[in-house]
């Protein structure tokens, strides 16, 4: 394989690689959807004084 | 106008990999390998074409099916019919979703067939029946039993193969009985680790078999990455037309884009459910098992045990009869082409369930079917269409006319008109918008230039090349242009020296036919939306 070759190799494994990794992280680290946070006390006035 | 859910997807990290797994198929370790290590139109021109249609067409077209899948969602549609028929507004606009209805399912006809080769494979990989020695021929007729492609109807009656596939398509449906949740996300989630873990595994065997005959040092895993790697004249690459076609049609095929499937997936989703990242992290799992695991796998296992000649002869050759002998010349070789061809059972079965849940919307929603209703007549359709498939099975000539019109043309033209639509029936600022409603991520704004502009340049000329290059027999030359009309035309209509093949036509026949009924149920399916 010549040095080339090697370049293209690494830098296109290395980038979809990359992109995926980064892509996870973002997708399991990133906000919950909003039916998890149903227990939260309400926290607008209303709803406040409607309890 | 809104209808009652009565599916959605469980998680967000279950419809990434349901659109994952839609997307990752036997083009990720079959075809991919063989395109960047075809030494006239590969290497490195073909990876910058590769990278840049991924930039200016796999992208966008997928952001924008995520986008509008939702939109659709959110209007009580689920099939691409539905949606067409919620954005436009007009009685012709769910026409307009039809493709996004017979693509799927026209797919299916062939795809469950080949799924059910890779179920065979493995299972006799496996059990040792598939080391049958050094002598190529022994694969190839392996091979030829297998699919039937010495005489029409060679594989029906009580044989492995036709049990294979009855198992195979049987499965499908029970699967999607299931449901969306239960079914094709609970598949998934297990699915796709799993077979990200299978290639790793035969990733690391591959790149440790050094050099497998010291009698021959040029055959070796390193002059197999080099030969499928080295990027050759890239100027004179990229100034091939033919560079262009192939790269940009792989990233098409490959993303699943245009295929009707992630615009029924994304139709599930919730208003504020993010598509931006989602949409990003399904494309980069497939990039990731595409480039990253399939491009290091099938062709330097393949050269370094048979050289560059076992190579070049297309993804089926390469997939089974090439690497069966691969798997044959290395120690515990049973267990890794078990392997292999489970997790090319896996990237198969994870697609095949999502060309059918386009359809299962379509029923429910068009017909008011319910699920066991819909699953019935879908199965009915389905079945017909693959024992054509299955009974013509010479020269796989029924096969290869469904890929051709429905599976090549039809991607082509419902991705260019999803873009359009997306442009100017939905609106590109309006579409932006609604595109970054609840993202977790924004989208550089450098892309709503290329979806309003570059994407749709670039695939109508793409279309076009490809119109040119299979229908017409453009010979890729500017200065000397020759048209010489492709074997799927000759095969229909018939030319000097080349008869016309009655299955060829049959089956064409039968497509229209199968584009005319799914043309009156989408008739009778805006009766009850109007109504509604």
């Amino acid at each position: 394989m010549t040095t080339a070759g090697l370049l293209f190799m690494l830098i296109s494994v290395g980038g979809v690689t990359a992109l995926f990794v980064w892509c996870l992280y973002k997708v399991l680290t990133g906000k919950k959807p909003a039916d998890h946070l149903a227990h939260i006390e309400p926290v607008e006035q209303a709803d406040i004084e409607k309890r | 106008m809104t209808q009652k859910k009565t599916e959605a997807w469980s998680s967000k990290i279950g419809v990434i990999m349901a659109v994952a797994g839609s997307a990752v198929g036997l083009g990720n370790f079959l075809r991919f390998p063989g395109l960047v290590a075809d030494q006239e139109t590969g290497g490195g021109a073909f990876l910058i074409a590769y990278f840049i249609s991924l930039l200016v067409v796999g992208l966008p077209i997928c952001w924008v099916e995520w986008t509008l899948g939702r939109f659709g969602g959110t209007q009580g549609f689920n099939s691409s019919p539905g949606i067409f028929h919620a954005i436009i507004r007009k009685p012709w606009g769910k026409y307009l979703g039809l493709l996004g209805f017979i693509i799927p399912v026209g797919v299916y006809f062939y795809y469950v067939v080949i799924e059910s080769w890779c179920l065979g494979y493995a299972w006799q990989s496996f059990s040792g029946a598939l080391d049958l020695g050094k002598d190529p021929a022994a694969y190839a007729a392996h091979f030829a039993q297998t699919t039937g492609i010495k005489a029409d109807g060679a594989i029906l009656g009580f044989t492995a193969p036709f049990l294979f596939f009855i198992g195979v398509f049987i499965l499908n449906f029970v699967i999607i009985y299931r449901g969306l949740s239960k079914g094709i996300e609970f598949i998934c989630n297990w699915g796709m680790p799993l077979l990200i873990i299978i290639a790793l595994i035969l990733l690391v065997r591959v790149l440790t078999l050094g050099t497998p005959d010291p009698t021959k040092p040029e055959l070796s895993v390193w002059n197999g990455l080099g030969y499928m790697w080295n990027p050759h004249d890239i100027a004179k690459g990229l100034s091939n037309p033919a560079v262009w076609l192939k790269a940009a049609s792989q990233i098409f095929f490959t993303l699943s884009v245009g295929f009707g499937v992630i615009i029924t997936y994304a139709s599930y989703l919730k208003k504020n459910d993010d598509v931006v990242l989602s949409g990003l992290t399904a494309t980069a799992a497939n990039e990731f098992c595409e480039v990253g695991l399939g491009g290091l796998i099938t062709v330097p296992a393949a050269f370094a045990f048979l050289g560059a000649s076992a190579v070049a002869g297309g993804t089926f050759a390469l997939g089974f009869n090439v690497l069966p002998q691969v798997f044959a010349s290395m120690p515990y070789g049973h267990l890794f082409g078990g392997l292999f061809f489970t997790l090319l059972f896996i990237a198969a079965i994870t697609s095949s369930l999502s060309m059918l849940q386009p359809g299962i919307a379509f029923l429910e929603e068009g017909l008011g079917l319910d699920r066991r209703g819909s699953v019935a007549l879908l199965g009915l359709v389905t079945a017909v269409g693959c024992t054509l498939v299955v009974w013509f099975s010479e020269g796989l000539m029924a096969l290869s006319t469904v890929d051709f019109w429905i599976g090549d043309i039809g991607i082509f033209l419902q991705g260019t008109l999803l873009i359009y639509v997306f442009n100017f029936a939905f609106g590109t600022e309006r579409g932006w918008t609604e595109a970054h409603h609840g993202a977790d991520i924004r989208i550089p704004r450098v892309f709503k230039f290329v979806i309003r502009w570059v994407s749709p340049a670039f695939l109508t000329a793409i279309f076009a090349m490809f119109v040119l290059k299979n229908v017409a027999g453009w010979n890729f030359s500017l200065t000397t242009p020759l048209f010489t009309p492709t074997d799927h035309i000759l095969d229909l209509i018939g030319g000097p020296g080349h008869p016309a093949s009655g299955v060829a036509q049959l089956t064409a026949f039968f497509l229209l036919l199968f584009t005319l009924f799914s043309a009156l149920l989408i008739q009778r399916a805006g009766k009850r939306w109007d109504a509604r």
